[in-house]
């Protein structure tokens, strides 16, 4: 019954969103507030079927429901109560239902914050998200309906093992809430061609929603990576697949948009730009569910193949990105021409970080889809790896980095580039003299690698110096330079702090990808192996039950200079439902890296193939890009762009339209 | 400057990044990409020595071998031509006898195909698109039909 209920709630919010998308936008079009105000109560409605919608199949799997077929294809009775749940979203049909939740929560968003925006773009925004809404539900209900019903069956057939994992439980949440937070960039650049204009205050309506995305969307590839990194077995923490570059691109535009919207708020310049970029984020967004849920691609993540799917969802994204795209065509020349700006000032750094991102966006794009369409041309089938993007996007990472410590340090409209260096000629000199000791530290090479770390610590000394300046730290007294500090609004904070994250990010990165060990072997019990400087034996094997599955653990302990200093035991599980094995690797983190141990099989003559990893400093990867979504977050909570915040005495009630 | 001169900088900045980044991926595309081959196409047109490649099929049943330390051999098949593949290293979970693989490496002189990575999946239902479409090809796989449950990361 709850079941049905669920069912009948999707087609309802179907019903309204229709009702959504058109009833607003005429009423805006037509100067009718009645059928405007419309739009509100709507989202509000739809937020209330799809929560609906959204609980009813929880229920079923928290209760075991196994005559839902979703169910029973995904979850089993045993399973601890946290897959439960997440197994709701774990498969195809659960997380299309999320997806469209999500959006619901950011139309009903709008609908509830949205009082200082007037009233037209409101309704027009409102009825673009509707649009969204109305295609997906189309897809969730006549193309993969979460809430089929089969005949009873005794026993699910249990979820993924690999999937039933805290930290990827709550990765599809955050990265959806991500994709689809970059909706409202859309819906509100296709609402402002269709009112023909954009000022600074269109701005600052977006740039709240693309920022709560764009954190969304960090912390959820994080997330993805970290569990690669310690479930999948490989040592690893991205591989360039195919379904990681789906997130990969939305964010990068995403981080595109943050920054040219940047620009048209402060200087009502790069409008144009600004909206088809907001387009082009979205459309990256919908291109990656395409690219995940069509299973066109060749990839770890791709799991079933369902041409039909594939077909739904590649229409929904040729008549959003193709409607967009010619809307934006014939509309964006009426798009007033924003302010002049000199070359080599802020406007003009954010330019360049948006010139080379995108460029960076486009470079993977390609070696995404270039293996599809070759294979549609020619017929041969070829895989692009991590080589073609270590070629191509990162030298486009080396000047983006370079430049960005100079890009707040440089005034608006015309910078100075003679006083942004002098600013910054203390972390000059501190990334020189980094790169020269790890040369001297590593002379064996490889040799990029001591500048790719001084590159990293380069943009946190530059970024945390342009602060020093600001708050006059060392110009003067200390209570001033406190109360400074105090003062300085929370973007300038969330500023520095994404920047820095970067820089975190970076090291990391390069420490990890130069300097890893890695080792291949066998052992015996008792055997003593050295590895990068740790002593390690292997001590025992020993058979385990765990709730769903049994597994092999190998007991190894790790000494340090005669001291033991870790036990680890790596694991080969096999679960009960399905019958899968998943390798459980185990991590000893320290300050300078990761001993990563995964234990094999064992060979004919009684020994244990062993694999080892030195993972230096990867945690910095995590961290950098836990510290940026903590800058996005600063930023999230400025005033200034505070979601409802009340609309200051100089913003004019009503935007004056564009001549 | 004018409006025009800035406008040209800005131009020309763009034109100048994107030239470099076109350089880039024809080089990329040119010197990393790496062909998928089944055990038909070597048999009919072989790979020269040395070039790096994707080899897919099935891990013939029976074929598995732990050799010395760490070395394993296993025949990978189409069911038409095998080739012989000998990898070191750790196996991925699912990789198991009459299921589909992917290995990279190079072929020897001797025929074999030295593996450095098999590529491991995500779920044992799980066909890897290019295995399935080679097998199709040569009528050997109707298994989209039994395999209508999925589960997605």
């Amino acid at each position: 019954m709850i079941i049905e209920i669920g069912h009948f709630a999707v087609l309802l919010a179907l019903a309204v969103a229709l009702v959504q998308m058109v009833l607003p936008l005429w009423g805006a079009r037509t100067g009718d507030a009645r059928l405007m105000q419309v739009a509100e109560p709507a989202a509000l409605a739809q937020l209330g079927l799809l929560a609906v919608a959204f609980a009813a199949l929880t229920h079923a799997y928290v209760t075991s429901d196994f005559s839902v077929e979703n169910v029973w294809a995904n979850s089993h009775s045993l399973k601890p109560m946290l897959y439960k749940v997440s197994g709701v979203w774990g498969n195809h049909e659960g997380s299309m239902l999320l997806w469209v939740l999500i959006l619901a929560v950011f139309g009903a968003a709008v609908a509830l914050f949205g009082g200082n925006l007037p009233e037209t773009l409101r309704a027009t925004v409102l009825s673009v998200q509707a649009g969204i809404a109305v295609a997906f539900l189309l897809f969730v209900a006549f193309a993969s309906n979460p809430f089929t019903r089969i005949l009873l069956q005794p026993e699910g057939r249990g979820l993924n093992p690999i999937l039933q994992d805290p930290a990827l439980s709550f990765h599809p949440p955050f990265l959806y809430a991500g994709y689809v937070g970059l909706s409202m960039a859309f819906s509100f650049a296709i609402a402002a061609l269709i009112e023909g204009r954009t000022d600074a205050a269109w701005a600052r309506w977006v740039r709240p929603w693309t920022l709560a995305a764009w954190i969304c969307l960090t912390i959820g590839i994080a997330m993805g990576s970290w569990w690669a990194y310690y479930e999948l077995g490989w040592g690893g923490w991205w591989f360039w697949d195919p379904v990681e570059n789906a997130s990969f691109m939305p964010w990068l535009a995403a981080t595109a948009l943050l920054h040219s919207a940047l620009v048209m708020e402060k200087r009502e310049a790069l409008k144009v730009w600004t909206v088809l970029l907001a387009i082009l984020a979205f459309s990256l967004s919908l291109m990656g569910t395409f690219l995940v849920r069509s299973g066109v691609l060749t990839s770890v993540h791709a799991f079933a193949v369902d041409p039909q799917r594939g077909i739904f969802i590649l229409t929904i994204m040729v008549v959003f990105i193709g409607g967009a795209l010619t809307l934006f065509a014939s509309r964006a020349p009426i798009l007033k021409q924003g302010g002049l700006f000199a070359p080599l000032s802020r406007e003009g750094s954010l330019v360049l970080n948006n010139i080379l991102l995108t460029t960076a966006t486009a470079t993977v794009l390609v070696g995404t889809l270039y293996p599809l369409a070759l294979e549609s041309v020619t017929g041969s089938r070829i895989s692009v790896g991590p080589p073609y993007f270590n070629m191509t996007f990162a030298p486009l990472m080396v000047p983006l980095l370079l430049a960005l410590p100079f890009g707040p340090s440089l005034a608006w409209k015309r910078g100075d580039l003679t006083a942004a260096l002098q600013r910054l000629l203390l972390a000059v000199a501190l990334s020189l003299i980094v790169v020269v000791g790890t040369f001297t530290l590593y002379v064996r090479g490889p040799w990029l690698a001591p500048f790719g770390i001084g590159l990293g610590l380069w943009v946190i000394a530059g970024t945390v110096s342009d602060l020093a300046f600001r708050v006059k730290l060392g110009r003067a007294p200390l209570p001033e330079v406190g109360r400074r500090l105090v003062n300085l609004p929370r973007a300038a904070w969330g500023g520095t702090l994404a920047h820095a994250g970067v820089g975190i990010m970076v090291i990391g990165i390069v420490a990890t990808t130069a300097w890893q060990e890695e080792k291949i072997l066998t052992v015996r019990f008792g055997e003593r192996v050295a590895f990068a400087g740790f002593d390690m034996t292997l001590r025992g094997v020993a058979p385990h039950q765990g709730p769903n599955w049994s597994e092999r653990i190998g007991l190894i302990s790790v000494s340090h200079g005669g001291n033991v200093i870790a036990e680890l035991s790596p694991s080969k599980r096999i679960y009960d439902a399905p019958q899968q094995a998943t390798t459980e690797a185990a991590i000893h983190a320290a300050w300078l890296g990761d001993l990563y141990v995964v234990l094999g099989d064992e060979t004919a003559d009684g020994a244990w193939v062993v694999r080892l990893y030195f993972n230096p400093l990867v945690r910095l990867i995590w961290l950098g890009a836990l510290v940026m979504g903590l800058g996005g977050l600063f930023s999230l909570s400025d005033r200034r762009l505070r979601v409802g915040a009340p609309r200051r005495a100089r913003t004019a009630p009503n935007p004056v339209p564009a001549e | 400057m004018t409006r025009r001169q800035r406008r040209t900088v800005l131009i020309g900045a763009a034109l100048a990044v994107l030239g470099v980044a076109v350089a880039l991926v024809l080089v990329a595309l040119r010197d990393t990409i790496v062909f998928f081959q089944t055990p038909s196409d070597i048999a009919t047109k072989p790979m020269p020595a040395g070039q790096r490649f994707r080899l897919g099929g099935l891990v013939a049943e029976g074929s598995l071998k732990r050799g010395q330390g760490t070395q394993v051999e296993f025949v990978v098949t189409d069911t038409k031509s095998t080739v012989p593949v000998v990898y070191r290293g750790v196996l991925p979970d699912l990789f198991r006898e009459g299921q589909g693989v992917v290995t990279e490496g190079r072929l020897e002189p001797d025929g074999r195909f030295r593996a450095d990575t098999v590529l491991a999946k995500h779920d044992e239902t799980y066909m890897p698109p290019e295995v399935a479409k080679a097998l199709k090809e040569q009528g050997h796989w109707q298994g989209e039909a039994k395999q209508k449950s999925s589960a997605q990361k």
